[in-house]
């Protein structure tokens, strides 16, 4: 039985004390144990960001790409080698500004990708200016009169697109966001945790106390039923006094892209043999051309 | 007169089939014992305006194209119009007899042959857009090319639609030489079959990379379409069950090229087949295979920009771009195919040099190379040549072996370091798109970041090693020595051969077809041989003579420069020569 000791990592974190991040990171060590994946099964690929740093935090396999595009990336390994668990764990504005589209089509093909998204409604490693996800109005060095941009849902954007798993963690619920994790990990097709992060330096309206005071668990809301798609995303645009975290949506598994390639059938690509061309292979591609 | 060459040109609008009407006959000329090189030229759009498809026949092997034309099969009047002045004396235009032709087109020395195009693709197939296939049975019938070999490709492009088309498109090639047989006294061009030559192929240059891919090793190919790179994406997707490739039409070029290094990163041999615009988009990511040494190969058939330029003409302009896209500096291959036998040849060495190098290699072709059918000998492709090396990727034993914490980027001698991919529990490492050190871990101190730059700069020592070119055609002396690089060998080649043909000795050429790491010392040499070099290239900047000014530090005797989309022909190369030459 593996702990969360196995996924420790000799680097220290560069993030700010309190960071969001933190808990996340603890969330996907405690899910990796609970689930017995160890740091070789699991290849986790991330963006550009703060929070895109966390695999050189802890002991795994890792592949800390460009901003955006930790989603395509991921894609060709899962197509490459089906055989080893792929999550990524980027930023909002990662996965929602720069990586949007790749969100939008990686959901649509439905690979099985667990998708961790940092989301402190901020940029952090870029100094403050505002996300995606921050909400119209936010003053920052680039929206210095508020921002006119309206915000993305990604959960609601998530469920209109078809994702089958579509959840939001709080860095603040730890033992919650490690089980959130952990249903992802089991979810077969693309699954999305979008995790709410306060980023105590450049977002201090959102920090703990305002989460603190405001989440609730679905799991605990009475009658609230995440295989109904319509419900849920009506509950993803919930937004206030109250913000629901937990699986807004979880419907019945649909095939994953991976399954329905036909060359994936023998196995994953990269333990299919790699050979030279047989004669009668030779032969063949020859007649087409002769 | 059995002429040395001759050109058929059937032109009309796009949605006419020219160019599958076209690419069966020219197989079914490769079959009747012929040399063909058959060259589509069309525009950006799927109906009307005006296509059409060249096809120059000879008994000897053909590497380009050429000016005049014999016969011109006309299936609209805006073909009469456009090329009846490339017609040489003698020859001919096929064309449907409700069309009326004005005086003002009856140029002297061409005979006009009406032919019920329409009527008779009706009549003997039932549908009108057989005038194609009749057309090219009116033009066997005038050059005296025995239809036997039209009716076997019949046979095999059509069987699987069922033995009714098959018939119907065999009465058609029996209605056209039927109706060619008024005219073919009054056509002096004679091109007959040589039933006893041994078999041979044709292909074109994409077709030729993506067998060569294939035969290397590839099993992973994303794409967006782009012309012309798109077909090599077709090709793979058609034959992906078969030899067990996956392929993705992804959403975007960055996507197709992020989900390629994802692939080769769990090690997959993966390529991204596109054009220069495509490939604009996915040189962020061509950095992050260069500083995370992940073996990409890139497969960019050029056309002209910039932007959309002219998605279906031809350029060679991307040559400085591709070898320095990316911020940053890293080592990479970059290939250029001059033929059908280097672009099946440069498909799989680009896996091999990728894998061997970790690095991403470029194989840089373009529309002219990669559209045009060429007949090459039955060996041409040497399948067993190509090996497959996968350099210093860790085995299974060899990571079980391992005791120390495993060094993604360990400091070696060559610059390369093991290779282990994900899966393996010796072997747990983080790769990064920062700079970083021997296990991975992102590092800014200037120390390692020295290091670690000269350790993959130092991979180009290796890599040069592996460099070819530039070849030499043409006497080991000549008076003027030709450079060019890519498709261009073609025409120049050509060129070469009639010059040399009036003169013995007038003429030479050095084709590369590996521009990076560039071939520095066969280069020097080969231009201390020289007595006067012209550079022959497609741009307008002379990018290959920049390149050849810096690398060796001489000043060129001249150049031969095109950028209006089309390809070089010899006749254009010779019309160009400088004034002194």
């Amino acid at each position: 039985m593996l702990t969360r000791e196995d996924f420790a990592g000799k680097e220290r974190p560069t993030w700010c004390p309190g960071c969001g991040n933190y808990g996340i990171l603890n969330g996907v060590k405690m899910a990796l144990a609970e689930h017995d994946i160890p740091p070789h099964e699991i290849f986790i690929i991330t963006g550009i960001g703060c929070g895109s740093k966390l695999p050189h935090y802890m002991k795994v396999t890792g592949y800390h790409t460009l901003h955006g595009r930790s989603l395509p990336v991921a894609t060709g390994a899962r197509l490459a080698n089906h055989g080893l668990r792929v999550m990524t764990v980027h930023g909002d504005g990662d996965g929602y500004n720069e990586g949007l589209a790749h969100f939008i089509h990686t959901i649509r093909r439905n690979v099985r990708i667990v998708d961790v998204v940092q989301d402190n409604r901020i940029y952090g490693l870029t100094k403050g200016q505002y996300s995606p996800t921050s909400e119209r109005g936010k003053r920052t060095p680039t929206s210095p009169e508020g921002s006119i941009d309206g915000p993305i849902e990604p959960l609601a954007l998530a469920i209109t697109v078809g994702a089958t798993f579509v959840s939001r963690g709080y860095s603040g619920e730890l033992k919650h966001l490690a089980w959130l994790i952990g249903e992802a990990l089991e979810h077969p097709g693309y699954a999305l945790v979008d995790v709410l992060q306060p980023c105590v330096t450049w977002n201090r309206g959102y920090a703990y106390d305002f989460y603190n005071e405001r989440v609730y668990k679905l799991e605990e809301e009475p009658g609230y039923d995440p295989s109904d798609r319509t419900a849920a995303w009506e509950k993803a645009q919930e937004w206030g006094e109250r913000i629901p975290i937990g699986i807004f949506y979880r419907g019945e598994p649909i095939p994953t892209y991976e399954e329905q390639v036909p060359t994936l059938a023998a196995g994953p690509l990269v333990h299919q043999p790699l050979g030279t061309l047989q004669p009668a292979q030779v032969e063949a591609l020859r007649a087409e051309i002769t | 007169m059995i002429q040395k060459d001759l050109t058929i040109r059937i032109g009309g609008e796009a949605g006419m089939g020219l160019e599958s009407s076209g690419a069966g006959f020219a197989k079914a000329l490769t079959r009747g014992g012929l040399y063909v090189f058959g060259l589509p030229d069309y525009y950006s759009r799927i109906r009307g305006g005006h296509n059409f498809f060249s096809i120059r026949i000879a008994r000897q092997p053909l590497y380009s194209h050429a000016e005049p034309v014999h016969l011109v099969l006309a299936l609209d009047m805006e073909t009469i119009r456009r090329h009846v002045d490339t017609i040489v004396e003698g020859g001919a235009v096929v064309y449907d007899e409700k069309e009326k032709v004005p005086e003002r087109l009856r140029q002297p020395g061409v005979s006009f042959f009406p032919v019920p195009l329409t009527t008779l693709a009706k009549e003997q197939g039932g549908r009108e857009v057989m005038r194609n296939t009749l057309a090219l049975g009116v033009a066997a019938g005038l050059i005296g090319f025995d239809p036997t070999y039209m009716e076997s490709i019949i046979r095999d492009n059509f069987a699987r639609k069922g033995q009714a088309v098959v018939d119907a498109n065999l009465r058609v090639v029996e209605a056209g030489i039927e109706a060619s047989r008024p005219f073919q006294n009054d056509f002096p061009y004679r091109m007959e079959a040589v039933p006893d030559a041994p078999p041979r192929m044709i292909l074109n240059g994409n077709d030729a990379f993506a067998l060569g891919a294939l035969a290397g090793g590839c099993r992973f190919v994303a794409a967006y379409p782009m012309t012309p790179g798109s077909p090599v994406l077709h090709w793979f997707a058609a034959r992906a069950e078969e030899y067990g490739v996956v392929t993705k039409h992804a959403e975007d070029e960055i996507a197709a090229i992020n989900m390629a290094i994802g692939a080769a990163y769990v090690g997959t041999r993966a390529m991204c087949p596109t054009s220069g615009g495509g490939f604009s988009l996915m040189v962020e990511a061509l950095g992050l295979a260069g500083i995370t040494e992940v073996p990409v190969v890139v497969y960019e058939a050029q056309r002209p920009g910039p932007a959309t330029g002219m998605p279906t003409r031809t350029e060679q302009g991307d040559l400085l771009f591709v070898m320095h896209a990316s911020q940053g500096e890293f080592p990479r291959f970059v290939l250029a195919p001059g033929t059908i036998e280097e672009s099946f040849r440069a498909g799989w060495r680009a896996f091999n040099l990728a894998e061997r190098y970790q690095t991403p290699a470029l194989v840089l072709s373009d529309h002219y190379l990669a559209v045009a059918y060429r007949t090459v000998e039955a060996d041409a492709l040497d399948f067993d040549e190509a090996q497959i090396d996968r350099g210093a990727l860790l085995t299974q034993e060899e990571l079980d072996a391992l005791e120390e914490p495993y060094r993604r980027y360990r400091v070696t001698e060559s610059g390369i370091s093991p290779r282990a991919v994900p899966g393996h529990p010796n072997a747990v490492w983080v790769s990064t798109a920062n700079e970083h050190d021997e296990y991975g871990a992102i590092s800014e101190e200037p120390g390692n970041r020295t290091t670690q730059v000269d350790k993959r700069m130092r991979k180009l020592e290796g890599m040069a090693q592996e460099t070819e070119g530039p070849s030499r055609y043409g006497p080991p002396e000549a008076e003027v020595t030709f450079l060019c690089w890519g498709s261009t060998y073609g025409p120049l080649r050509e060129a070469v051969d009639r010059l040399n043909e009036k003169q013995p000795g007038r003429a030479n050429m050095s084709h590369f077809n590996t521009l990076h790491p560039f071939p520095l010392e066969t280069t020097a040499s080969a231009m201390e041989r020289a007595k006067r070099t012209i550079v022959v290239e497609e741009n307008a900047t002379g990018q290959l003579e920049t390149l050849l000014r810096a690398r060796t530090g001489r000043s060129m005797g001249g150049a031969i420069r095109k950028y209006d989309g089309r390809a070089f022909t010899p006749e254009y190369i010779l019309a160009h020569l400088p004034e002194e030459v």
